[in-house]
C-alpha cells in the first residue's frame, strides 16, 4: 500500500512540461504543412535536409542550453563557430592533418570557453558583457585570418565530407522514375552523438544536476555544499568545446570558410533553446527540448519559403513571432501552474 | 571522548564600522540541545555563519572534539560534519526531494537516481516526512521543504546540527514533530545548537541556553534553572520592569474626536467588501489568524492592491484613493508587512531609504538637497536609535529591527495624519518591539491615527484603544473597552462569542 502510494507517477515537472509543448507544436506544424503545402513536406528526405543544414546550430543551441540552464548566457557560440570554420581551412589548406585540425577545432573551443568560463565564474563578470567581448573577439579574428571566402581544397578532407549515410528505403522515386535515396551528412550524427551526450551530461552526472542546481538557486546550491563557481565554470566549457565542434561541422557541410560564416548564429540558438523550453532565467530546460526547439524554427522557416515568401526578412519575422508565441505560451502555462499550487 | 564536542573560543567578527562578534564563547556537549538566544542584531546569526563557513572570522579558536580547525566554506562545515538548516529554505526549488537531500554530497561523478530515490524515501518516512523523493522540491508546503533540509542533515550524519529558526514556518503539529525529531537525534549523540526567537520552545526542548548580547557573551546556562522572565531580561539587559509596565500606563480614552479617515463597502481585488473608520489619535487594530484578511484590508485602505470599490472619506471629504501615491498623498503612510520584499531597498544607504517616500511626495523634480537628507538621517538614527555604522551603510547589512526602525523613520519623514503598520514587530527583539509600541502610543498623543497589525494579540491590546476582529476575510467583531481582553479577542477569532 505504502510502496504504491511512493511509486506513484509525478505530475511533469516544469522542464518536462515546456518540452512536452515544443514537441507537439513541432508535430503540429509539420503536419499542417504536410496538409497546406504537400509535396515536398511528405519526404524522409525533408526533415534529414533540415537536419543537415542545421546540425552545427543543435550543437551550439546544446552548448547554449548547458550554460542557460545553468543561469548564464554565451552569446559567443556563433562567432566561435565561425572562427573555428576560417582556421581549420586555412590550415586544411596549408596541407594539414585532418587530426590536427580537428584538434584545433577543439582547442579554440576551448579555449573561449577557459577563458569566458574564467571571467564570469571565478572574476564574476557579467556574463552578458564577458561574451559580447568574446563575441567580438572571435569575428574579428576571423577576418584577420582572411577577409576572403577559403574553399577547402584538402582531398581527403573532402573526400570524408562529401560522405553521406544513404538509406535508400526512406528516399522516394522522383518523376523520371529514378529512385533517389535519402541522405544523411556526417555532421548530423555528430550532431545526435552531442544531442544524447549532453542529455546524459544533464540527466545523469553529477555536474549536470549541479549545473541545474545553481540555475535554480545560487545561494541554496552554495549553502547545500555545492562548489558553484567551478560549476558555472565548467558549464562554459562545454558550450565552448560544443561551438568547436560545431564549426567543424559547419565545414563540414560548407566546404568552406568566410568572416561572416555562421552570423547571427547564437540568435538563432537562443530562440531555439528558448522555444525548447530552457528558461533564461536558469534552471529549467532540456537538451531534447533544445533539438526539437531546433527542428520547430527550422520548419517554420521552410513553410514560410514554401509558402512563396522567399525574401529572408519573412523568416525573420516568423523567427521572431515564434519566439514571442513561445514565450507568452510558457510564461501562461508556467503562470497557470504555480496559481494552481497555490490555491 | 573529549568533554565538549564543540568548542569556539574567543570569537571575533568585524563588518564595516561595526563589531559584531567580540570575544565570544561558545561550547555543546555532544547530545544535548543548546538553545543560542539573543535579540535581534546580538550576534547569534553572525556565530552561525562563523561556524558553518559562510563568514570567516577575524579571531578566536574553533575545535571540533577537542581539535582545532579552520571552516573555510559551507562545503568543508558539511564535510566535518556541522549541518546547518537555514530560516530561509536553502534548497533548490527545480530538483526533487531526493535530489535535495543528496546534492553536493560525495564524490561519484555519475547520479544513481533510483538508488538515491529509494534511500530518501526511507529517510522521509523513518522520520514521518509527508513528501515523496521524486517530488519536485518547490511542489511542496514551505513545512515540508523545511523537513527536508532537516532529513538532508540527519542523513549526513552530523554531529552537529545548526537549525537556525526552523519553526518560524511551521504550525504546531509540525513543531511537536520537529521536537521529536530533534529529541530522537539527541539521543544519537548529535549536538543541536537551536536558534530561536520562542521563548516557549527554548523551554521544551532545550537543556542548555547561551545568551548573547550586542554581540558579547552574557553567559552559559542550564535551563531549568533560568526562569523565562530572568532570560529575557538577560536578552534585553535592564529594561525588564518598563516592558511590565508598558500596558498599566496607557489611558485608552479616545473621546470624542473627529473622524479622520471613513471608508463605506471599501474592496480591492483581495479583500472583500468592509466598513472602517479612525479618529484623530486613535490606535485600533486588524486582528485575527493570518490569511483571515487582515494584510488585504489595510493594503486597500492605502490602495496597494487593485481597489473595486467603495466610498471613501478624509476629513469628511470624499478623496479617490486608487494607489499608493493616492494614498501619500493624503497624508496615508503604509509600513509593509514583508519588509524584504515590499519596504527597505537592501542595497541603498540608510539614509537614502529614509527619504525615499519624502521624495516620492515631493515629485522627481524636486530633489531633496544632499544636506537636508543628511540632517534628516542623523535625525531619525538619533530619534529611533537605529544601530548602524553611518548613515551611509546599506540598509541590507543591519539587523531586522534596525531595518524595521529604517522604514518606519521613512513615514514618520513624510509627517504622516494616519499611518498604518502591518506586523512592524515581527521577527524583531523585545526591547525594539518596546520602542515601537512607545512611538506608536506618543504618535497616537500627538494626534497621529494609527492602525496596528500584530500576530501578538498581547501587543494590540496594550497599544491599541478599538480591535477589528476578522476571521475568513469578513470582518466578525470589534471591541473596545473592557470588552478589549485576551479572552474575547480568541473567542470573537474562533467565533464563540455567546
Amino acid at each position: 500500500m505504502k510502496t504504491l502510494f511512493l511509486k506513484r507517477k509525478e505530475p511533469l515537472n516544469d522542464t518536462q512540461l515546456l518540452m512536452t509543448i515544443t514537441i507537439a507544436i513541432f508535430f503540429i506544424m509539420y503536419i499542417l504543412a504536410i496538409f497546406l503545402l504537400g509535396g515536398g513536406f511528405l519526404h524522409p528526405q525533408q526533415i534529414f535536409d533540415m537536419l543537415n543544414d542545421n546540425a552545427s546550430l543543435i550543437i551550439v543551441a546544446c552548448g547554449l542550453s548547458v550554460v542557460m540552464i545553468g543561469g548564464g548566457i554565451d552569446i559567443s557560440v556563433g562567432a566561435v563557430t565561425s572562427l573555428v570554420v576560417m582556421s581549420c581551412v586555412l590550415y586544411l589548406n596549408k596541407g594539414g592533418n585532418i587530426f590536427v585540425s580537428l584538434l584545433i577545432a577543439l582547442g579554440i573551443g576551448l579555449a573561449f570557453g577557459l577563458v569566458q568560463g574564467f571571467l564570469v565564474s571565478y572574476l564574476e563578470i557579467q556574463p552578458f558583457i564577458v561574451t559580447l567581448a568574446g563575441m567580438f573577439f572571435a569575428r574579428g579574428m576571423t577576418t584577420i585570418l582572411s577577409v576572403n571566402p577559403q574553399k577547402v581544397s584538402h582531398e581527403a578532407f573532402n573526400d570524408i565530407r562529401e560522405k553521406r549515410i544513404v538509406i535508400s528505403w526512406l528516399g522516394y522515386t522522383a518523376n523520371n522514375g529514378a529512385r533517389v535515396p535519402a541522405r544523411i551528412e556526417l555532421g548530423v550524427v555528430i550532431a545526435v552523438v552531442c544531442v544524447i551526450l549532453v542529455w546524459i551530461l544533464l540527466k545523469f552526472l553529477r555536474l549536470g544536476r549541479n549545473i541545474y542546481a545553481i540555475g535554480g538557486n545560487q545561494q541554496s546550491a552554495l549553502m547545500l555544499g555545492i562548489n558553484v563557481k567551478r560549476t558555472r565554470f565548467l558549464s562554459y566549457i562545454v558550450s565552448g568545446l560544443l561551438s568547436g565542434i560545431a564549426g567543424y561541422v559547419f565545414m563540414m557541410h560548407t566546404g568552406a570558410g568566410n568572416a561572416t560564416n555562421a552570423a547571427g548564429m547564437e540568435m538563432n540558438a537562443i530562440a531555439a533553446a528558448i522555444i525548447g523550453g530552457t528558461l533564461l532565467t536558469g534552471g529549467v530546460g532540456n537538451v531534447i527540448g533544445t533539438f526539437f526547439g531546433t527542428l520547430s524554427l527550422t520548419t517554420i522557416k521552410k513553410i514560410v519559403v514554401s509558402s512563396g515568401l522567399n525574401a529572408p526578412w519573412w523568416q525573420s519575422i516568423t523567427t521572431g513571432g515564434m519566439l514571442c508565441f513561445f514565450i507568452l505560451l510558457q510564461s501562461v502555462v508556467l503562470g497557470r501552474r504555480s496559481k494552481k499550487k497555490q490555491t | 571522548m573529549h568533554e565538549y564536542l564543540l568548542t569556539m573560543r574567543g570569537i571575533e567578527k568585524r563588518f564595516p564600522g561595526v563589531l559584531a562578534l567580540n570575544g565570544v564563547d561558545f561550547t555543546l556537549r555532544s547530545g544535548e540541545i543548546h538553545a543560542l538566544m539573543g535579540e535581534n542584531g546580538a550576534g547569534k546569526s553572525t556565530l552561525i555563519k562563523v561556524l558553518t563557513g559562510v563568514y570567516q572570522m577575524d579571531g578566536g579558536e574553533i575545535r571540533l572534539e577537542g581539535t582545532p580547525m579552520v571552516i573555510r566554506s559551507p562545503q568543508d562545515a558539511q564535510n566535518k560534519g556541522i549541518s546547518t538548516v537555514y530560516q530561509e529554505i536553502t534548497l533548490c526549488p527545480n530538483l526533487t526531494v531526493a535530489e535535495n537531500i543528496y546534492i553536493g554530497r560525495g564524490k561519484h561523478p555519475w547520479v544513481r537516481q533510483r538508488d538515491l530515490e529509494k534511500r530518501a524515501d526511507e529517510i522521509l518516512s523513518r522520520l514521518g516526512i509527508p513528501a515523496r523523493s521524486t517530488q519536485l522540491l518547490g511542489s511542496c508546503s514551505l513545512a515540508v521543504q523545511q523537513m527536508v533540509a532537516i532529513a538532508r542533515a540527519v542523513d549526513m550524519n552530523c554531529k552537529v546540527l545548526i537549525l537556525d529558526e526552523p519553526t518560524s514556518s511551521l504550525d504546531d503539529k509540525e513543531v511537536k514533530r520537529l521536537f521529536d525529531l530533534m529529541r530522537d537525534l539527541k539521543s544519537k549523540d548529535v549536538g543541536i545548537i537551536f536558534v530561536t526567537h520562542f521563548l516557549d520552545q527554548v523551554y521544551e526542548v532545550s537543556d542548555r541556553i547561551t545568551v548573547l548580547r550586542n554581540g558579547e557573551l552574557v553567559g552559559e546556562y542550564l535551563t531549568e534553572e533560568l526562569p523565562q522572565i530572568q532570560l529575557v531580561s538577560k536578552m534585553i539587559g535592564k529594561e525588564l520592569e518598563e516592558l511590565s509596565n508598558l500596558g498599566e500606563t496607557e489611558e485608552k480614552e479616545i473621546g470624542k474626536k473627529e473622524v479622520f479617515y471613513e471608508a463605506k463597502g471599501l474592496a480591492s481585488s483581495d479583500a472583500l467588501p468592509f466598513d472602517f473608520s479612525i479618529r484623530k489619535g486613535e490606535v485600533n487594530g486588524f486582528t485575527g489568524l493570518l490569511g483571515s484578511g487582515r494584510s488585504e484590508s489595510v493594503r486597500a485602505i492605502f490602495g496597494a492592491d487593485k481597489v473595486t470599490g467603495g466610498a471613501v472619506k478624509i476629513g469628511g471629504k470624499p478623496v479617490k484613493i486608487l494607489r499608493p501615491v493616492d494614498a501619500m498623498k493624503h497624508g496615508i503612510g503604509y509600513l509593509a508587512e514583508d519588509r524584504k520584499r515590499d519596504g527597505i531597498i537592501a542595497e541603498l544607504s540608510v539614509r537614502e531609504n529614509i527619504i525615499l517616500a519624502l521624495q516620492v511626495m515631493n515629485g522627481m523634480f524636486k530633489p531633496i538637497s544632499r544636506n537636508e537628507s543628511e540632517a534628516f538621517a542623523d535625525e531619525y538614527i538619533k530619534v529611533l536609535n537605529i544601530k548602524t555604522a553611518s548613515r551611509e551603510t546599506p540598509v541590507g547589512s543591519l539587523s531586522g529591527g534596525n531595518q524595521q526602525k529604517v522604514i518606519l523613520a521613512r513615514w514618520l519623514l513624510t509627517h504622516p495624519d494616519y499611518l498604518i503598520l502591518d506586523e512592524p514587530t515581527r521577527g524583531i527583539d523585545v526591547g525594539t518591539k518596546l520602542e515601537i509600541q512607545k512611538l506608536v502610543l506618543k504618535l497616537a498623543e500627538e494626534g497621529v491615527s494609527v492602525t496596528f497589525i500584530s500576530s501578538e494579540v498581547e501587543e494590540m491590546l496594550r497599544t491599541c484603544s478599538r480591535l477589528i476582529v476578522m476571521r475568513d476575510r469578513h470582518v466578525v467583531g470589534e471591541l473596545t473597552g473592557k470588552d478589549l481582553n485576551q479572552t474575547q479577542v480568541m473567542k470573537t477569532i474562533a467565533g464563540g462569542e455567546a
